[in-house]
């Protein structure tokens, strides 16, 4: 309904007292803390760049435990949004914050233990890689190490595209070394590449050597002390033991899952103390007191005050934000209404002097929800769906319970319109009396087939866009009155409302246009005369006064014609209401069509079957794209024609110091 | 035309049918061919956006599902045509004239359909940019594609006006 009245706090106190007085103000949950003022030669800003660092890294280690539960352990440690956080209660928060130490030691132990688990993959990966290259030099009996002999030296390597034995001795034939003085060994080859060993005299090693480069030999450079075959079964067995280590740390981790909570714990209260230390750069300090400000709404200062002075010595200080401050928005409204702030909120607070539209937008939301979607039993389809997820989770987070409870506001307004125009997916009452009775049934619509008479929903769209648009400029002209713009009021208003109701009251009087539409009423046609002179006097108003900041009549002028233009928005506008009766009939006919694909099987057992499969399937199909086409156009249909008309936003959201926890409620509830 | 005329185009038999079912079937083709172009671009970035953040995924498939809409409203005015011509079983006997009506007002949501939902998948593609580094702006990301919807929209009215109007004249 509203945007609450925030008012200016300001507490002072004893630092010795600071944790215990700002936990007690975390716990309230209402206040925003902002800066007090600057430095001077009195008060310090407070200064701890050390606690903060302590706190990040006890998160991060309780972050890194709870994913180490989450990849080895059984259990899941995230919370889902449906079943919301658990409520921790003080006694049991304070019971676990003197465990804190030993909760911290396990968190330790277990991501060491997580470390030393990915430490053996890493080498079992290494050893991996070994096993891999030994596998063509496996016949070798000698260790890679033995590089030479007393007389003789000895090369392993590679060298490209297969060759065979032959082939390479007769890379020597130019050289001096004759083919009795080099043993040539191919160990193993493939089409890429040939695996030989090479032993020649010492002293014609460096001339084989630059020949077999020449061949683009690589060397193979390996201090293995074992043959290829001793060295491939002493990796194995490493790799093999390694495994087992991993299973037992594995089975460790599995041990630490019972303090599963306690790391949940520990990561809730890192982000409660992190949010200590943020506010704490906000306050300034003396030697011996600090002062802390902020803003609260004015609702809860006095149980906050009590609440603050139980717990210890505080002065106190409330007073107005003054005028040019930027206060924080927070909304409030009805519980119809509440689940629409969100949607406010998309597209921007109220700024400044600027009123809460959620209420008054909420009943046309779920209006033209209903209207897009119009289907009695889509419609009870979202009820019950809602319904029942709130009633069977009821401890749920607030955002989630908001969606569903705005689904299911949507959902009875979708019901309405079902029975309005007689829609029970779609058609599915005649054509199941039809396909499997004999004998047709239909629902009779409360007031009409849209299908039947679209020019009729045409003109009930537009109508209904009329009303939209008509608020839209009521809200603003309570807004100028609100902030005593009484020029706005007349010219930016009133005139609008003459020129709009007597332009419409013109059309109505010409027969095209009722025709068209097929209106069984008309204007005579001194009416139409008398509306086409207040048009004009009212838009020769609006031409003159539209402009009015300008000093230069030229500009003013033309900013006023400018302005006048405007009336094509407002045409476009009313035109873009058509939209209702579109998707109104796109989910009326894609029905029509799913149930007439599921009839056409026939009648008969396999026909029922193959009626109920298409039916489910179809109908699931389209419930979904056609509450997600309702959805998104009802929101530009508020977006762009109704707060075009008055809202601008900007406003900044009200962020109350509190608990933004992720896995237990420590305080009464969010915000 | 009056040549056609003398020359027996009357006479061919089914005409009507045909040029009816020939709107229909381009009202579901084109705008059909145009979502599907439109879903698969806002499919591409979507799934970018998934390797860095799968938390997403929910906003994101929203976005990704807006251009599909035209297909859908193609097919409406297709399912629509076909009913009114009696192709869906019934009698289904219609003069030349009329069959060109129904493929006339098959036009707009062929036509629009295709181009406006490669246009809207443009958008789409943008603001899945925007929901990527500004999840919190998801709805006014969600309303800049919605406005290129507004003219499929329209077509959509023109297309269902002018098929259920033709249907009541009598040619």
């Amino acid at each position: 309904m509203s945007v609450l009245n925030m008012q200016r706090i300001q507490l002072c106190a004893l630092k010795r007292n600071r944790k215990k007085l700002l936990t007690a103000l975390q716990r309230c949950g209402v206040m925003e803390v902002t800066d007090v003022g600057t430095e001077d030669s009195m008060f310090d800003f407070h200064k701890q760049p050390e606690a903060e660092n302590l706190v990040a890294e006890d998160m991060q280690i309780a972050k890194e435990a709870l994913q180490v539960i989450d990849t080895y352990g059984s259990k899941k440690t995230k919370v889902s949004s449906l079943t919301g956080r658990k409520a921790l209660t003080t006694e049991k928060y304070e019971a676990y914050e003197i465990e804190y130490n030993h909760i911290k030691e396990r968190a330790l132990r277990i991501t060491q233990l997580a470390r030393l688990i990915t430490e053996e993959v890493q080498e079992n990966r290494k050893r991996k890689a070994q096993l891999e290259a030994l596998v063509p030099w496996i016949t070798l009996t000698i260790p890679f190490s033995c590089t030479e002999t007393n007389c003789t030296a000895v090369f392993f390597g590679t060298l490209p595209n297969a060759w065979e034995k032959s082939n390479i001795e007769n890379l020597f034939s130019s050289s001096s070394a004759t083919e009795k003085n080099i043993l040539v060994e191919v160990i193993s080859s493939s089409k890429l590449m040939t695996y030989i060993m090479v032993i020649c005299l010492k002293q014609q090693a460096v001339e084989v050597h630059s020949i077999l480069r020449d061949a683009s030999f690589s060397q193979k450079i390996s201090n293995s002390k074992l043959p290829p075959r001793k060295e491939k079964e002493k990796l194995e067995e490493e790799i093999l033991i390694s495994e087992d280590k991993i299973s037992e740390y594995i089975d460790l981790i599995k041990e630490y899952e019972q303090y599963q909570e306690e790391f949940q714990f520990l990561f809730d209260d890192a982000q409660v103390r992190l949010e200590q230390c943020e506010v704490m750069k906000h306050l300034i300090e003396t030697e011996k007191v600090f002062v802390v400000s902020g803003y609260i709404p004015k609702a809860e200062i006095a149980k906050t005050v009590k609440s603050l002075q139980e717990k210890c010595d505080v002065a106190i200080e409330i007073m107005d934000p003054s005028e040019e401050e930027e206060v924080p928005i927070l909304l409030k409204n009805p519980a119809f209404s509440k689940p629409l702030e969100g949607t406010v909120k998309a597209y921007s607070l109220p700024g400044k002097g600027e009123i809460d539209p959620t209420t008054v937008m909420s009943f046309f939301y779920y209006v033209l929800f209903g209207l897009m979607l119009a289907d009695a039993a889509y419609g009870a389809i979202m009820v019950l769906g809602c319904t029942f997820a709130l009633l069977k989770y009821k401890n749920m987070e607030n955002s989630l319970k908001n969606s569903l409870k705005m689904f299911l506001y949507c959902g009875v307004s979708t019901m309405f319109w079902g029975v309005m125009f007689g829609s029970y997916f779609g058609d599915m009452v005649d054509v199941v009396s039809e396909t499997f009775f004999g004998s047709r049934i239909s629902i009779p619509p409360l007031w009409f087939f849209p299908v039947n008479e679209p020019m009729k929903m045409l003109v009930f769209s537009m109508l209904f866009g009329v009303v939209h648009i008509y608020t839209g400029l009521a809200m603003k002209l309570y807004q100028c009155i609100k902030q005593k713009d009484y020029k706005s009021v007349l010219y930016d208003v009133i005139l609008w409302y003459i020129v709009l109701t007597a332009s419409i009251v013109l059309l109505l009087s010409v027969d095209v246009f009722t025709k068209t539409f097929g209106l069984n009423f008309q204007f005579s046609k001194q009416v139409g005369d008398i509306a086409l002179v207040i048009v004009l006097v009212s838009s020769i108003g609006i031409i003159l006064t539209a402009g009015r900041e300008s000093r230069n009549p030229v500009k003013r002028l033309l900013k006023g014609l400018y302005g006048f233009y405007g009336i094509t928005g407002y045409l476009s506008d009313v035109l873009s209401y058509s939209r209702l009766l579109a998707l109104g009939l796109a989910s009326g006919v894609i029905c029509t069509v799913i149930n007439k694909m599921a009839s056409m099987v026939g009648g008969g057992i396999i026909g029922v079957i193959a009626f109920i499969l298409i039916f489910l399937v179809g109908h699931a199909i389209n419930i979904g794209i056609n509450a997600l086409g309702a959805y998104v156009h009802t929101n530009r249909l508020q977006y762009v024609e109704f707060f075009g008309k008055f809202y601008n936003g900007g406003g900044r959201e009200f962020r109350p110091f509190t608990m933004r926890t992720k896995y237990y409620k420590l305080d009464k509830g969010e915000r | 035309m009056n040549f056609l005329v003398m020359n027996g185009i009357d006479k061919v038999d089914n005409l009507g049918v045909i040029l009816a079912l020939l709107g229909a079937a381009l009202a579901a083709l084109m705008a059909g061919i145009g979502s599907a172009i439109g879903v698969g671009k806002a499919g591409e970035a979507a799934a970018g956006v998934l390797t860095e953040d799968s938390s997403k995924f929910g906003k994101i498939l929203v976005l990704q599902l807006l251009p599909g809409t035209q297909g859908i409203y193609g097919l409406l005015i297709a399912f629509l045509t076909m009913t009114k011509v009696g192709v869906l079983g019934g009698d289904s006997d219609l003069s030349w004239q009329k069959g060109a009506l129904f493929l006339c007002a098959c036009l707009p949501i062929a036509i629009v359909g295709l181009v406006s939902a490669i246009a809207q998948a443009k958008a789409s593609v943008a603001s899945i940019g925007v929901v990527a580094k500004k999840p919190e702006e998801f709805g006014k990301a969600m309303i800049l594609p919605a406005m290129v919807e507004t003219y499929a929209i329209l077509a959509l009215l023109i297309s269902l006006l002018a098929v259920s109007g033709v249907s009541s004249l009598t040619l």
